[in-house]
């Protein structure tokens, strides 16, 4: 604690000394609150990868990284001081893991020319950098998921799930409402019949919910949850004995903190997943020398590993490889927000890369264009093991129904396009 | 000795009717006026809009009109989350269906659409009083957001049932959308405060006030006199009601820019609301303002003081500031009941005689 408190004063002092060049990536994370339990790991994995590349590397390019924190609570309106808070900083570029706030920085950040990385959230149809030329949510997004879970059922049934019923449950909110539209359209291709069952926030009692589906019987059951929402989810499935190898979470309700609390009756649950998990990658050996040793870790350090964690850790190396790539294109290694957003566009992420990093096949390889701001819509599907306490991969990776969700992804940023006066760019292609 | 009303002559009735009868007062009010307008919109940076100015002024005005309501007229509300969702969802509805009509235009209509919801949910009013007409706005609030949340025709059928608002211009400078610089954003929030206000002040010392706190302090009695319960009453649901619908659009259209009912208007903001009332005095226009600054530039100060100043962990500071807070409210209410309001009351009391108190 006191090296950890040290270490804050020592880089507050270094904040105040504006004259060195850095890279500011700030973190705009909720440790408090109702989302908190997602919020810490992944924030504690954003800001761990880049003390490794400071400890090891001495930073991208030979420059350091500074990574403010920001505390949102996953609210829009402390959000919206964050980001203004931070911006004058020289922000290069913003990660608010929170869809809510995502709407409402798509027109600032655009306006302020700074770029937005939403990692598998915020709005889907960001993918189309045609129309979202500030925003970037690759490696994959909402509606390729939804598709990648109807994917991997269909593989299930044998390629066919005519007369099956399946239900979503969701967070109201934009978040959750994100996946139906895609959810339907797939049903009409696929002939099951979809239900959509709402919690409202914060998602503490839900035993309505579980009621109807539990009278309702649904052959599957979807789930697009956050929080606090997704331990009461499962527990509540386990306590009317729904099938959990029946029950499919999307990738931001399959963390350790979500199943654990249900204990056995968890066993078998399924999530998706959009890159590996458990920390038997060849980086962990780094990240316990130069950071967890060096009591560098962010938080309470007991975070190491865990899905969550990976994932603030992926968002934290597609940027600094977006950083690095921005280096050499312009060939300076201070980059500005702009140069960091064509860094972002022209980023190119092979397995060898990942390998090289230390992640060998920990997530799909990314190639982004200027008209490709989502990736090509991979992922995995993992389940639980409560005997074990882990998460285990059970699948390869799944590819989405591309078709279905790039004409949603066109109509939906054409209508934003519309609304704001937009005229899309990428016009070689 | 320099705050006193000896020499201070009033020869007409107006003069001595006036709101600042005082004549310190009334030159430190135009001189915060002239600050306010002449100085402010200069100095301002997005982050001092954003995070401060435009937030205080818009929960000044929902302050201003649940005071209307529960501190003038003694109707207790717990749907102003609701009531602000209103005014949000029909700036939005009608800044997109007429986009050449000039927003100022769309934001007062708000209110008006909000008044009108108002007026319908305080019909119970006539007949429940106290903590059931609470529990009765309560219900407004949740049927509210859930009606927003229900009915996609409310959100214009977007996919993730999220409002945001597109660009609209006042004299050709944006005030909506991402494009808006930070004094056109302050003087939007601030034009509508001061009309706002001085409504607000002049309704309450006129007839229509003087009804409202009759209904307040006995409503048989009021009666007996010949005040009539349901027109007072209802007209107070509308002027509060109208007053909150354009809070809750200027919330939604010149500060967030984009919302969602449940995380933005959902039974926090009603509380949050409720508490810059209380805390700040109920009854009291400038309780209202005083009350509004207290829960808006508190945490944010607080969070600066123990984030940016001390260096402390974010999580750390955000659970040490919620403390904070609640104890200075619990603090405060022991200390003064009756608010900010009546502290800058005694306060003043205090001045008058000062340095020779008898």
């Amino acid at each position: 604690m006191k090296i950890r408190f040290a270490a804050i004063v020592a880089a507050a002092i270094a904040a105040g000394t504006p004259a060195l060049a850095e890279l500011v990536f700030p973190s705009l994370s909720y440790r408090t609150g109702p989302y908190a339990a997602g919020g810490v790991p992944f924030a504690d994995g954003y800001a761990d990868y880049f003390t490794l590349l400071n400890q090891r590397d001495g930073g991208i390019g030979g420059v350091t990284i500074r990574v403010p924190e920001c505390e949102t609570a996953y609210n829009t309106e402390k959000g919206v001081e964050c980001y203004e808070a931070t911006k004058g900083d020289g922000a290069l570029v913003y990660q608010p893991l929170s869809t809510g706030i995502t709407y409402q920085l798509i027109p600032k950040v655009t306006a302020d020319d700074i770029p937005m990385h939403t990692l598998g959230y915020g709005r889907t149809s960001a993918a189309n950098g045609a129309v979202f030329s500030h925003v970037f949510n690759y490696p994959t997004n909402y509606w390729d998921g939804a598709s990648v879970a109807i994917n991997y059922l269909l593989a299930e049934n044998g390629g066919s799930l005519e007369g099956k019923k399946i239900t979503l449950i969701y967070h109201n909110s934009a978040y959750g409402k994100e996946p139906i539209r895609t959810l339907e359209v797939l049903a009409e291709k696929h002939g099951y019949e979809l239900t959509t069952i709402a919690v409202d926030h914060p998602g503490q009692e839900q035993k309505s919910q579980w009621l109807q589906i539990r009278r309702e019987r649904p052959d599957y059951v979807v789930m697009w949850g956050w929080g606090v929402m997704n331990q009461v989810a499962i527990q509540e499935a386990a306590n009317i004995r729904f099938p959990m190898e029946n029950f499919i979470g999307t990738w931001w309700s399959g963390a350790e903190h979500d199943v654990i609390p249900a204990g056995a009756g968890a066993d078998g649950y399924k999530a998706l997943a959009m890159h590996g998990t458990g920390s038997d990658y060849p980086i962990y050996d780094d990240i316990q020398k130069y950071v967890v040793d060096a009591g560098l870790a962010a938080g309470a350090g007991d975070q190491v590993g865990s899905v969550l964690y990976s994932r603030g850790m992926l968002a934290a190396l597609i940027t600094a490889e977006a950083a690095r790539t921005a280096q050499e294109i312009h060939g300076v290694a201070d980059i500005t927000p702009q140069m960091m957003r064509d860094g972002l566009e022209a980023l190119k992420i092979t397995q060898e890369r990942l390998a090289e990093l230390g992640l060998p096949n920990f997530a799909p390889a990314i190639e982004a264009s200027c008209a490709n701001h989502g990736g090509d819509g991979y992922a995995l599907v993992q389940q639980w093991d409560a005997d074990t306490q882990t998460w285990s991969l059970i699948t390869d990776w799944i590819q989405s129904d591309r078709e279905v969700v790039e004409a949603l992804v066109a109509e939906d940023s054409a209508a934003y396009a519309a609304e704001n006066n937009i005229t899309p760019r990428c016009t070689e292609n | 000795m320099i705050y006193r009303e000896a020499g201070d002559f009033k020869t007409t009735y107006v003069a001595d009717s006036q709101t600042f009868p005082i004549r310190f007062d009334r030159w430190g009010y135009f001189a915060l006026l002239a600050v306010a307008v002449g100085v402010v919109p200069f100095v301002i940076n997005d982050y001092w809009a954003n995070a401060i100015f435009v937030p205080f002024l818009i929960y000044a005005i929902a302050a201003l009109g649940l005071n209307i309501l529960t501190g003038y007229a003694g109707q207790l509300s717990l749907g102003t989350g609701g009531f602000m969702a209103v005014g949000a969802y029909a700036t939005y509805k009608l800044m997109t269906a007429f986009p050449e009509v000039s927003i100022f235009i769309h934001i007062l209509l708000a209110g008006g659409v909000t008044a009108l919801v108002g007026v319908l949910f305080g019909l119970p009013s006539l007949r429940i009083k106290g903590f059931y007409l609470a529990v009765a706005t309560l219900a407004a609030q949740f049927f509210l957001v859930w009606l927003f949340n229900k009915v996609p025709w409310f959100y214009n059928y977007s996919a993730s049932g999220q409002i945001s608002a597109p660009e609209r211009t006042i004299f050709g400078i944006p005030v909506t959308g991402a494009n808006t610089s930070a004094w056109a954003q302050y003087f939007v929030c601030l034009a509508f405060v001061l009309l706002l206000a001085w409504v607000a002040r002049n309704l309450t010392r006129g007839a229509i006030g003087r009804q409202w706190m009759a209904i307040r302090d006995m409503d048989i009695a009021a009666e007996i006199i010949g005040v009539n319960p349901l027109r007072a009453k209802l007209t107070a649901f509308a002027v509060s009601s109208f007053f909150i619908g354009v809070a809750g659009a200027l919330f939604f259209a010149v500060y967030l820019g984009a919302a969602e009912v449940g995380e933005a208007f959902g039974i926090q903001k009603s509380f949050l609301v409720l508490f810059m009332v209380i805390i700040g005095g109920l009854g009291s226009v400038f309780g209202s303002f005083a009350g509004a600054a207290f829960l808006v530039l508190l945490p944010v100060f607080l969070k600066n003081l123990l984030v940016g100043g001390l260096g402390w962990p974010t999580d750390l500071a955000a659970h040490i500031e919620l403390m904070i807070v609640g104890a200075l409210i619990v603090i405060f209410l022991i200390a003064e009941p009756h608010g900010l309001a009546r502290l800058w009351r005694v306060a003043k009391q205090k001045l008058r005689l000062w340095p020779f108190p008898h």
